[in-house]
């Protein structure tokens, strides 16, 4: 249970940094973490206690009821790589703001109109 | 058990210093800090297929948000913080933590999960699709059709990077509009 709530700590934060920061990378930096923290919790809840890995072998038979749950893993995997794609996307349109700018504030960037 | 506890603690520290940090590209780098700290978290809770990719995709994220912080290293901005924007957060996070006490009282505990799918996964996934791992037995066969969208998601987003970055339009090809961004 104190997992879980640290992991909804690190999910504040990046939440707090979202709304908070005037900065374009600061904004870009609280979305990973948020992110992040919830890509953690996906793991967490995955886990049983003493399970091993969701793989057989061969030369090691295990019982399917001593592995950690598959499911989240495999929800994840796809989550992870679609995080990267859009943060991609979000630094590319900040770049572009930034040469039509020269600023990653986005308080000038409003001001400035066009 | 302990290292997890260790492990989260310095995701949030690196979390804190992410966001309070003047420099941006030391932020970012905290940022690759927490990163890691998932892959390590998901190696310690036996869930070795995500560690690896989360340290694949860690690093290429961190080299993408170098590349747009470098030699553009501004100080934080110099104007105030309004009050909406606080009084916005302060609200939401309010929520987030009634949500989080009604959704304590729900979760099974730490280390019981409730497997009532991944159990039938779990039993027939080697006879039904031939793949000793059950996490790729998932991903390519009982829910191939997620990684199909996952896929056009990211031809998608490949092609929006494509289209933003472009250095110059059809029409402003004499207007010199081959700005520099280096």
């Amino acid at each position: 249970m104190v997992a879980y709530v640290m992991c909804m700590a690190l999910l504040g934060l990046g939440i707090y940094c979202v709304l908070m920061k005037r900065n374009l990378i600061k904004i870009i930096v609280g979305l990973v973490i948020t992110e992040y923290a919830i890509n953690l919790f996906f793991v967490l809840i995955s886990y049983r206690k003493n399970g091993l890995a969701p793989i057989f072998a061969a030369d090691a038979p295990v019982a399917p009821e001593t592995m950690v749950d598959p499911l989240p893993q495999a929800l994840v995997l796809t989550a992870i790589v679609i995080g990267l794609a859009t943060t991609a996307l979000i630094v590319a349109l900040a770049m572009r703001l930034y040469e039509k700018y020269g600023t990653f504030d986005i308080a000038e960037i409003r001001e400035l109109k066009g | 058990m302990l290292a997890i506890y260790i492990v989260l603690m310095l995701m949030i520290i690196g979390a804190v210093i992410a966001i309070e940090i003047k420099s941006l590209l030391s932020s970012v780098i905290a940022v690759g800090a927490v990163g890691m700290g998932l892959s390590l978290i998901a190696l310690i809770l036996n869930a070795p297929d995500v560690a690896i990719t989360q340290l694949v995709v860690e690093i290429i994220s961190v080299i993408i948000l170098i590349r747009a912080t470098i030699k553009k290293d501004l100080p934080e901005s110099t104007t105030e913080q309004r009050v909406m924007s606080g009084v916005a957060a302060l609200v939401f996070l309010a929520a987030l933590v009634l949500v989080g006490i009604a959704v304590f009282k729900e979760i099974p505990p730490f280390g019981q999960p409730i497997m009532r799918v991944a159990g039938e996964y779990l039993a027939n996934g080697v006879q039904e699709t031939g793949a000793t791992n059950i996490v790729a037995s998932i991903l390519l066969d009982y829910r191939g059709y997620d990684t199909l969208g996952e896929a056009t998601v990211l031809f998608t987003a490949v092609l929006g990077v494509l289209t933003v970055v472009r250095r110059q339009g059809k029409k402003s090809e004499k207007s010199g509009g081959g700005s520099d961004h280096e």
